[in-house]
């Protein structure tokens, strides 16, 4: 297999070029510019579309408009970017129409900074935009892991009729790394649903707006039907020295690889730290956590951001032993140094408490 | 001479208007399903219908249709004319959804010279909501959020966004008309008759403004309401072609 050294952003790309996707809209927007701009060289090579949009709003609208005739579609931007693309995210959900949507998340809130930062786990997991509804939510925390996960957005997508978000940071989307690319996929399955006009059949329409309040509330437990299966089928995570572990970390993306730098470190000194790294944000794995909560004594919580994952690993542990939390938001990156130092402390703490 | 009253192919039967008496949507709706059939473009063709009065477009067009958001109507047609160029792609939009919350799309969409056809209803206030000011307002215009009258110090002087966008060479065709009796109604015909047949032919974007009677909001009878238009809207916003791009053969 060809490793090839590419970016974060440029992984972002290509990979949903070889997911066969049809149609990238975008507005310019630091830390992500390299990904729209590997889309207007590339893309239209392979056979697509791409369209510098006046605004995020407008592209995530165009998103909408080719995703409605069955083109696989994405659009990217970073985090003040997202905020302008909610309102179509939520349309996306009312519509149940596939979608991706990348976010190469910088500081915050306002414009806040370019450097790299979670500060948008929240905007994320929660919908993000109006009404009752999720978006599946994908964190890679390798550039490979780029490249897998936005090729299997698609499928996901596609599958469950969903608007996908991958939610990476500055330093996902700017680091380079080696990676192993997927062939492209050749064939998509026919979406019956998609509007190609009418033919020779009758006229269909495709709309959020739902009048009856009882139709609407059956609209609503339909897509709860439809997380659920999500949830069930799509939850992923990844564990990193758990099996004799004593204290877990809990971190996601960049911060995940910087605490696996730590607990590396820790190792070798005889520490007992392990990490569960949750690639899926939403649907959370909750459950591995709550397992886990049983037989560690403690967790703590790293996030660039001033804790907002943090509750979610709260709800699964459910008060069964403390949970930690260590953030750094504002762009600011912190090192495996830093995270081992949390770990030790807290390890200490436990040890002392037990003897 | 007999008269028939031929029901068009790709409007629905058997349907009840929710429009007011005297509104102009039924009109145009009614204009633009006859030149579907007479331009044999409605087995390809989707519709973008608009949040507003017209949201509920799809009750009556026996088209293909999608939904837009307020405003984003002419983004939504751009995703659906490059991913199937194909298809024969219009929006039908207010003048608040069109000129207020979706200028933006509206004068880049124009610019980019999208192969799109807008149909463009001006009838001067928001309906759906219950007859606010819109950028189209006439000036001394009562409406709800102008109760003494729209006032150009505080509030602002109409906009003209058909004139602004016609003057964009990816703009091939623009034309104001009005809903305003049969003579308007045959003009505003041949109007969107000429839009869609840009697009047919590939030659780019096309827009059609039609003033259009809002009774219920104005506080008018339909009869009142279109003569208003005539005597009143016209001043404002006078009727004709604004650009027509289309190579003469």
């Amino acid at each position: 297999m060809n490793k090839v050294f590419m970016s974060g952003n440029h992984a972002f790309a290509e990979a949903a070029i070889r997911a066969g996707c049809k149609c990238y809209f975008g507005y310019p927007i630091t830390p992500q510019n390299e990904l729209g701009e590997y889309m207007a060289e590339h893309l239209p090579a392979a056979g697509g579309v791409f369209v510098q949009s006046e605004s995020e709003t407008a592209a995530i609208n165009m998103l909408i408009g080719a995703s409605a005739t069955g083109a696989r579609a994405m659009t990217s931007s970073s985090s003040p970017g997202i905020s302008l693309k909610q309102e179509g995210i939520s349309f996306l959900a009312g519509f149940e129409l596939p979608g991706v949507i990348i976010n190469v998340m910088r500081g915050g809130p306002g414009l806040g900074n370019i450097a790299p930062a979670q500060g948008d786990y929240f905007q994320a997991t929660r919908g993000g935009g109006h009404g009752d509804y999720r978006t599946p939510v994908f964190a890679p925390a390798t550039v490979q892991e780029i490249v897998d996960l936005t090729h299997n957005a698609f499928d996901v997508a596609d599958n469950y009729r969903t608007p996908v978000m991958i939610l990476g940071d500055g330093m996902m989307g700017q680091m380079k790394e080696p990676v192993v690319l997927p062939e492209k996929v050749k064939a998509q399955k026919e979406k019956e649903w998609a509007l190609k006009g009418r033919g020779n059949g009758p006229s269909r329409y495709m709309a959020s707006l739902i009048l009856d309040t009882l139709e609407m509330e059956k609209h609503n437990w339909k897509l709860v039907r439809k997380y659920k299966e999500i949830e069930k089928n799509e939850t992923r995570y990844e564990e990193y020295c758990m099996d004799d572990a004593e204290i877990a970390a809990v971190a996601y993306g960049t911060t995940a690889r910087i605490a696996k730098g730590a607990i590396k470190r820790l190792r070798k000194d005889g520490i007992r730290a392990g990490l569960i790294r949750p690639i899926t944000l939403w649907p959370f794995p909750t459950a591995i956590i709550r397992e886990t909560a049983k037989r560690v004594k403690k967790m703590v919580v790293f996030e660039m951001s001033t804790g907002q994952m943090v509750e979610d690993v709260n709800l699964a542990v459910l008060g069964e032993i403390p949970v930690q939390f260590h953030g750094r938001p504002g762009g600011v990156v912190p090192t495996p140094v830093e995270f081992s130092r949390i770990i030790y402390r807290e390890y200490e703490m436990i040890k002392k408490k037990s003897s | 001479m007999k008269l028939k009253n031929k029901w068009p192919k790709y409007y629905k039967k058997d349907v009840v208007t929710h429009y007011c008496p005297g509104c102009g949507h039924g009109i145009v709706h009614r204009l633009v399903a006859e030149l579907m059939e007479e331009l044999d473009v409605g087995k390809r063709a989707i519709c973008v219908n608009p949040a507003g009065c017209a949201v509920l477009a799809y009750k009556y067009f026996d088209i293909d249709m999608l939904e837009s958001a307020h405003g984003r109507g002419t983004a939504m047609a751009t995703g659906i004319k490059r991913a199937r160029p194909d298809l024969f792609v219009f929006t039908y939009q207010g003048d608040g959804d069109l000129s207020a919350i979706g200028t933006a799309e509206t004068i880049h969409s124009a610019n980019r010279g999208e192969h799109i056809s807008v149909i463009f209803i001006n009838n001067a206030v928001y309906g759906m909501t219950g007859g606010q000011m819109a950028p189209t307002t006439l000036l001394g215009m009562k409406t709800t959020t102008t109760p003494s009258g729209r006032n150009p110090g505080y509030d602002g002087y109409p906009l003209h966004i058909t004139d602004v966008v016609a003057t964009f060479p990816g703009v091939i065709y623009a034309e104001r008309v009005a809903v305003d009796g049969p003579a308007g109604i045959q003009k505003t015909k041949r109007a969107i008759r000429n839009a869609f047949q840009t697009q047919i032919d590939g030659l780019g974007y096309s827009i059609v403004e039609v003033l259009s009677a809002c009774p219920t909001n104005w506080k008018m009878t339909p009869a009142q309401s279109f003569k208003w238009i005539t005597e009143v809207m016209t001043t404002e916003f006078p009727l004709g072609v604004l650009a027509d791009r289309r190579k003469k053969g």
